[in-house]
């Protein structure tokens, strides 16, 4: 269970979000390689550490949030709205 | 590892009082293996055995960051079938199927396996057309698997509420009599006291930190007991599968994600057959001592962390209510977790990598346990003979290039 506390919305669980997305990556462009779209489509980076996510608080403010997670630990150390850049 | 097991010896020692000799051997970390193995579970001392036995490859080491058998083998649910839904998925846990069958005579150790058949349900007509779907690829392998109704389910599983209700109804099952469950502890002690007397070293509270390439070549890997020089590499890791294999310069199409299981206080047997239901995200089976196991689909986003949630334990209650109502006094006893490489179509890659000598046999998400024998076969054969055996070419990394990814999803796990 993850304690996400929304900037607008306070302290408030997991389950109340879905996991979007994990580190942004950029789409290719049509004329790439296999391998470049193999890249893109199925290789995440699947780190052991601090990673940058998309979470969306659809139960709450139904805002995408930035959030900074560690993967082993689950503790998270920043959560801000994608409009506050 | 002195001696075979047998109900004469078993006698003896109980008459005698004596202790049981330590089953593997403990050995110092030499400079230099023919063949090195990173993970000490099944599917690593697996390969481990079968060099050995079937190829005659006995300088091999497992290496083992924590015990043997602590990561995925000692935390799935222990349930071993074959009837998938891709051809090639289908034969392949097939032959694991029937390695098991022969396992407990061929390790001189007994795997528990009972064939207690394995039902899926069916709650809406899309889940039953696909198991017709199945049961035909199954029946054309040669697989025992067939769609049955709900009456024939209430006579098989007599506690299961089959009754109309709005939601959730049972409108038939896909049965597969083979199917069943195995102490998965004890495969992984079998494969490990086996893999010993043939002379493999197994070294435990062993982390590989570092894998050596030179002009793309495998050369050795560092580990916190020392280097150790070796042409190959097989990376037998589960959860950890692409950190070890990124030590060696190669990407992996995974995400590592927990999933939860749970057991509860013993009760008098009443559960024959392991029961799934795939839109209820569980499945459930008896052990021999009682206790129900309980397993989950994966949790919603990506994590290495074993830690259980208490979503987890009121959604399953939840779900195994609305499948056995008459479960509603049992106790969970624990709750833990299990880490999952998931590949993008739900089927393992096995075989060879860019960097020569670099094995891989990973991305085993929720089916690793009941593929461990025929893995071990078939990754031994491989580094043995350097021909990737037919049953597992299209299991190869470079299926994400050409596209040909191979579609099991919808028979290799529960929640989709």
């Amino acid at each position: 269970m993850l304690l996400i506390v929304c900037p607008h919305c306070g302290p408030r669980n997991d389950t109340e979000f879905t996991y979007h997305q994990g580190e942004p990556t950029v789409r290719p462009m049509p004329d790439a390689t296999p391998s470049v779209w193999r890249r893109y489509l199925y290789e995440e980076a699947n780190e052991a550490d601090w990673v940058n996510e998309l979470w969306f608080h659809g139960m709450g403010c139904r805002r995408f949030l930035h959030i900074e997670r560690h993967t082993v630990s689950n503790e998270i150390r920043v959560v801000r709205d994608v409009a506050d850049a | 590892m002195k001696g075979r097991f047998s109900a004469f010896g078993l006698l003896r020692r109980g008459v005698t009082g004596k202790a049981w000799p330590r089953q593997f051997a403990h050995h110092d970390v030499q400079p230099s293996y023919d063949v090195v193995i990173i993970g000490g579970g099944v599917h690593g001392l697996a390969t481990a055995y079968y060099l050995a036995k079937n190829h005659g490859i006995t300088n091999v080491a497992v290496i083992e960051k924590s015990y043997i058998g602590g990561g995925g083998s000692g935390r799935n649910t222990a349930i071993v079938r074959s009837n998938y839904l891709t051809p090639e998925g289908s034969r392949f846990y097939q032959r694991s199927l029937e390695l098991y069958e022969r396992l407990s005579e061929d390790l001189n150790f007994n795997v528990l396996f009972e064939q207690r058949g394995h039902m899926t349900l069916a709650h809406d007509d899309a889940s039953l057309r696909s198991m017709r779907w199945r049961t035909e690829v199954n029946k054309f392998e040669g697989i025992d698997s067939e769609v049955i109704d709900p009456h024939q389910v209430k006579k098989l599983a007599p506690f299961i509420d089959v009754t109309t209700r709005p939601r959730y109804p049972i409108l038939g099952a896909l049965w597969h009599p083979p199917g069943g469950i195995v102490r998965h502890d004890a495969v992984v002690w079998g494969y490990a006291r086996g893999a010993s007397a043939l002379g493999v070293h197994i070294h435990q509270k062993t982390e590989v930190v570092g894998i050596d390439v030179a002009a793309d070549r495998v050369t050795g890997v560092e580990t916190t007991a020392g280097p150790i020089a070796t042409p190959i590499v097989v990376n037998c890791t589960a959860g950890w599968a692409s950190l070890v294999a990124g030590m060696a310069g190669v990407r992996l199409p995974i995400v590592t994600r927990p999933l939860q299981a749970a057991v509860t206080e013993p009760v008098r047997p009443f559960l024959h057959p392991v029961v799934v239901s795939g839109s209820l995200h569980v499945y459930v089976s008896q052990t021999a001592r009682g206790e129900l196991v309980f397993g989950a689909s994966v949790d919603p986003f990506s994590s290495y962390s074993t830690r259980g949630s208490l979503e987890f334990a009121t959604g399953l209650a939840q779900h195994v209510l609305a499948l056995m109502p008459s479960l509603k006094e049992m106790r969970v006893l624990r709750q833990w977790a299990g880490l999952c490489d998931l590949t993008p179509d739900f089927a393992p890659i096995i075989g060879v990598t860019p960097v020569e000598g670099f094995v891989l046999d990973v991305g085993w998400g929720t089916y690793g346990f009941k593929a461990g024998p025929v893995a071990g076969e078939m990754v031994a054969r491989l580094v043995a003979t350097g021909k990737v055996p037919e049953l597992i070419q299209s299991f190869g990394l470079d299926r994400f290039d050409r596209g040909e990814l191979l579609g099991e999803r919808a028979a290799a796990a529960v929640g989709h």
